[in-house]
């Protein structure tokens, strides 16, 4: 029995369902990411988690016990809000106290556990400071602190670091990994960052319009996106419209050029689907293996990236780009140049066709 | 030829000779210091310095000792005393209003009349306002009428719009619109995140307003209070039209003392004018310090 | 919030809002019925006839707008340029500005018009040499220092309302923005700066407006025969035509005030008034 569990959760406003049939299984101590885009229903999935709204259908349970109706006060659910939400009024060490503070634990405890947690987000001199005296970072810091006092069965984070700084950020998003590792705690947490939830979980969720498009470790999202998405929100993958000339073999047709997919698939001959190439995964004129494919284009523009460079190939209709480590020897191919490119078999990602709208 | 910009930041936008410069900028705010010193400083500092001065023209401090023999000292008492009862009332009550307004859970138009409103009550104050309470609870008004009709006599189980009782529920009627007014945006200043991190900790509702709601509303309430201290304090025009001048408050001892001397000692009087201003001063000090407060919180 | 809770939430607002009604409305109901009944045993505007055409009732009342208008003049031409000259040059002088703007809520009117009896009775001389004569021996005189108490008690909100507008808008960027398209001066402040303080300024007049009609403290003690002086009066000897006029401010105030949210869009400060 997993952890957390949520069975065919629903969400229905007056005018708009903003979650449907969701259901998942979050283990003890994992970390789980919710990523999409705005209005995917993520907050609200985690807003229903910690009862803030109530699910129009479906059940939520924690370690074991249905909490699909019980109040928030009642759920020992620590959330970690993206606006901080610290208490004006009260002091860093006050407001990491409040939830102690109403279950009326003993004094000496509080104290003990305030100093405990400011230990473990690095701010031991800051308690009898106030919120408006702390920097954004700070404040988001003493939210965790105080989310994490209470002891609670999971964490739930709103898009904790997106209020911030760019550099705080991946400091922050390193601090709150740490911490969760070393408290061993279930952790949800919602972003619409892509690198923000690669590198924080053990699994992602991705989101859209309501829907879950795909879950599974950042590897397999990453490498292996199922619907053209996610292929395009994770990542900056290269979406290419091909005809299936041979189901059986993998053999694809790309605006009049041959390629073949590393396994055979299930569409019919003739026809159109939805594929997928990494940047990362293509290379300007490879050895020329027999299991390779090769694509040939005219060079449109290259753009250098520091650590890559990106080039960016006009096939007939379409661009793909791909990327070439940078080193100081490098020979780039020019703008209305002819190229060939490769690219192994198993770059050929086949995905599934989208109901919704894809977002660029 | 020495040439500076009037306009820093960003950018020159007129470059004139340095001297003319200093004198044009600073001619361009003395009308506005000529009218302040005219008709707000003149007068007032007059009033300061006739209050330590006796009928000669020398220094005392008699008057001021002055200010706390009678029937001065009554009047300052019974001021005092309507402007902290309606203060306080209006401002529990006017809370009351604003938060039901605002998260109350009512429909919009609700909040929308109730401000417009206010916004008429708050400025409808003197003899109109007088005159209402007269039509509806003076002895011959229509409320007192209607009690008539059904064996009840107002005035006769010891209700008197011309007294102290009657006087403070018509300042109410600018008193609840005032707190209102200057509530509704504190009460919409609580965030709602608050009140989830608080669940979320485990809080009640209960909890949640003692220990955080309110003390986040608290200097405002409190500022708010002394602002409705300091509005009744200074009111004339409504009790004047409503007594006619029989309640001894101080405004009404001023406004005698100007028509003519009934203190004998025209210094007196001016103290008298002073005393209220150094009261008024004081309560907008305490605003300001307190509404400080609060925006710091808020920001 | 749970539902339950939700309900008793409303139920009790709902409990304070009617209080809250039938306070409000109880005097303003009651006046106006009993401005109705003016004629025995029937409802009628009598009262409203009858106040209408006493010819010191259009007097006064014509006075007090008259007075009004000259208030929000007089305000407009000292409060704006010198807000405006206070964005754009001397920013270090904006404090002393608000402060001297605020003062009005310090000095009540009755000690403010006792201030100016004080000073205005008798010559202001200054070195002996008397620098401003008795204002208020005459009274065209006597108006001019009414219209400037007026003033001051209008300059908070007057003050505030262009100050917020001025602040909104960024003068100094617009007026460099109008000069390096070769704008003159009074291009820049009639074309540029008072288009985009009409909120602030409308706002203002209407409220400067409630204010000025009907007020009675100034008016009586300098003993000039506007509005309120002249309501106060008339309540002292008639029964029904006080309510009538009564209603009439009430309307007057009323119609101010729907403006003013109409125009400020519902800003709630805008619209409080301290007495």
């Amino acid at each position: 029995m997993a952890f957390v569990e949520l069975h065919q959760v629903q969400k229905n406003f007056a005018t708009a369902t903003a979650v449907e049939n969701f259901n998942l299984d979050v283990e003890r101590g994992e970390f789980v990411s919710f990523l999409g885009p705005s209005g995917c229903g993520k907050t609200t999935t985690l807003r229903m988690i910690a009862g803030f709204e109530v699910p129009s259908s479906g059940t939520i349970r924690l370690n074991g016990a249905d909490v699909t109706n019980l109040p928030p006060n009642k759920r020992n659910v620590g959330m970690v809000f993206q606006s901080y939400a610290l208490f004006p009024n009260m002091t860093v060490a006050e407001n990491i106290a409040f939830g102690m503070t109403v279950a009326r634990k003993p004094k000496e405890e509080i104290t003990k556990r305030v100093d405990e947690m400011l230990r473990l987000i690095h701010l031991p001199q800051l308690g009898n400071r106030y919120p408006y005296q702390l920097s954004g970072g700070q404040q988001q810091r003493v939210a965790l602190a105080r989310a994490l006092a209470i002891q609670p069965q999971v964490l739930l984070l709103d898009e904790p670091l997106s209020a911030l700084d760019a550099k705080i950020r991946v400091s922050l998003r390193q601090e709150i990994r740490a911490i969760q590792r070393t408290l061993g705690i279930t952790t949800i947490y919602v972003t619409h960052d892509q690198e923000e939830a690669m590198s924080l979980s053990d699994r992602i969720v991705v989101m859209s319009n309501g829907r879950m498009e795909q879950v599974g470790t950042p590897f397999e999202i990453y490498n292996f996106p199922k619907t053209q998405f996610v292929a395009s929100f994770v990542g900056t993958l290269n979406q290419l419209q091909a005809r299936v000339s041979d189901a059986a073999s993998g053999k694809l047709d790309v605006e009049g050029q041959t390629i073949y997919a590393a396994k055979p698939f299930e569409k019919m001959t003739g026809e159109t689907v939805a594929i997928a190439l990494r940047p990362e995964m293509i290379d300007l004129d490879g050895s020329g293996e027999s299991e390779e494919n090769h694509l040939q284009g005219t060079v449109e523009d290259t753009t250098f990236l520091g650590s890559i460079v990106r080039t960016r190939v006009r096939l007939r209709d379409s661009i793909i780009s791909f990327d070439t480590f940078n080193n100081p020897n490098l020979t780039l191919p020019r703008a209305s140049e002819k190229i060939t490119m490769s690219f192994p078999r198993d770059a050929v990602l086949i995905l599934e066709q989208n109901a919704a709208p894809v977002q660029a | 030829m020495a040439q500076t910009a009037v306009v820093t930041k960003s950018g020159a936008a007129f470059t004139l000779p340095r001297v003319r410069t200093i004198f044009i900028t600073w001619l361009g705010v003395i009308p506005f210091f000529a009218f302040a010193f005219l008709f707000l400083l003149l007068p007032s500092s007059s009033l300061f310095i006739e209050s330590f001065q006796d009928t000669q023209g020398n220094f005392t401090l008699a008057n001021i000792v002055g200010l706390f023999d009678e029937p001065i000292r009554s009047g300052y008492i019974a001021s005092i005393e309507i402007s902290a009862f309606t203060a306080l009332v209006g401002g529990i009550f006017g809370f009351l209003l604003a938060y039901a307004v605002t998260l109350g859970g009512l429909p919009k138009w609700v909040r929308s009349s109730y401000v417009t409103f206010s916004g008429v009550a708050s400025n409808f104050a003197g003899v109109p306002l007088a005159f209402a309470f007269v039509a509806v609870l003076g002895r011959t008004g229509a409320i007192t009428a209607l009690f008539k009709n059904v064996g009840i006599n107002l005035y006769d189980i010891g209700f008197n719009l011309y007294d102290f009782w009657g006087l403070s529920l018509v300042y109410l009627f600018f008193q609840f619109p005032l707190m209102l007014l200057i509530m509704i945006p504190s009460l919409e200043g609580l965030k709602p995140e608050w009140r989830e991190a608080a669940a979320n900790l485990g809080a009640t509702q209960f909890e949640y307003w003692r220990r955080v709601a309110f003390p986040i509303l608290l200097p405002s309430l409190l500022g708010t209070m002394i602002l409705l201290f300091g509005n009744a304090f200074g009111a004339y025009a409504t009790a004047f039209a409503l007594t006619g001048g029989r309640l001894n408050l101080v405004t009404i001892q001023i406004g005698a003392q100007i028509r003519g001397d009934v203190l004998h000692n025209p210094n007196l009087g001016f103290a008298m004018a002073l005393g209220m201003v150094f009261i008024m001063f004081v309560c907008i000090i305490g605003y300001t310090l307190l509404q400080r407060q609060t925006e710091r919180w808020l920001r | 919030m749970n539902a339950r809770a939700a309900r008793n939430v409303s139920w009790f607002s709902w409990i304070v809002i009617v209080i809250g009604a039938i306070y409000f409305l109880a005097p303003l109901v009651g006046t106006f019925a009993y401005s109705l009944t003016a004629l025995r045993d029937q409802l009628s505007f009598a009262a409203y006839q009858r106040a209408f055409a006493d010819p010191k009732f259009v007097e006064s009342f014509v006075y007090s707008n008259l007075l009004a208008v000259a208030t929000i003049i007089a305000s407009v031409l000292l409060i704006v340029p010198t807000t405006y000259w206070v964005h754009l040059y001397l920013p270090k002088l904006r404090p002393v500005v608000e402060a001297i703007s605020l003062l009005p809520f310090v000095i009540p009117a009755i000690t403010l018009v006792f201030g100016y009896i004080r000073v205005y009775s008798r010559p202001v001389d200054v070195l002996g040499i008397d620098l401003i004569p008795p204002l208020l021996s005459t009274s065209a005189s006597t108006n001019i220092v009414l219209v400037a108490g007026y003033t001051v008690l209008s300059m908070p909100y007057m003050y505030r309302a262009v100050d917020n507008g001025l602040r909104a808008i960024d003068v100094r960027r617009l007026t460099e923005a109008a000069q390096s398209l070769g704008a003159g001066w009074g291009t820049i402040l009639f074309r540029v700066i008072l288009p985009n303080l009409r909120t602030a300024l409308l706002s203002g007049a209407l409220l400067t407006f409630a204010i000025v009609v009907g007020e009675l403290t100034l008016a009586t003690f300098l003993g000039i025969p506007a509005f309120g002086p002249y309501l106060q009066q008339l309540g002292q000897h008639k029964a029904y035509e006080p309510s009538a006029l009564t209603i009439v401010s009430f309307l007057l105030t009323w119609v101010a005030m729907v403006l003013i949210s109409f125009v400020t869009r519902g800003d709630t400060r805008s619209a409080a008034g301290t007495h």
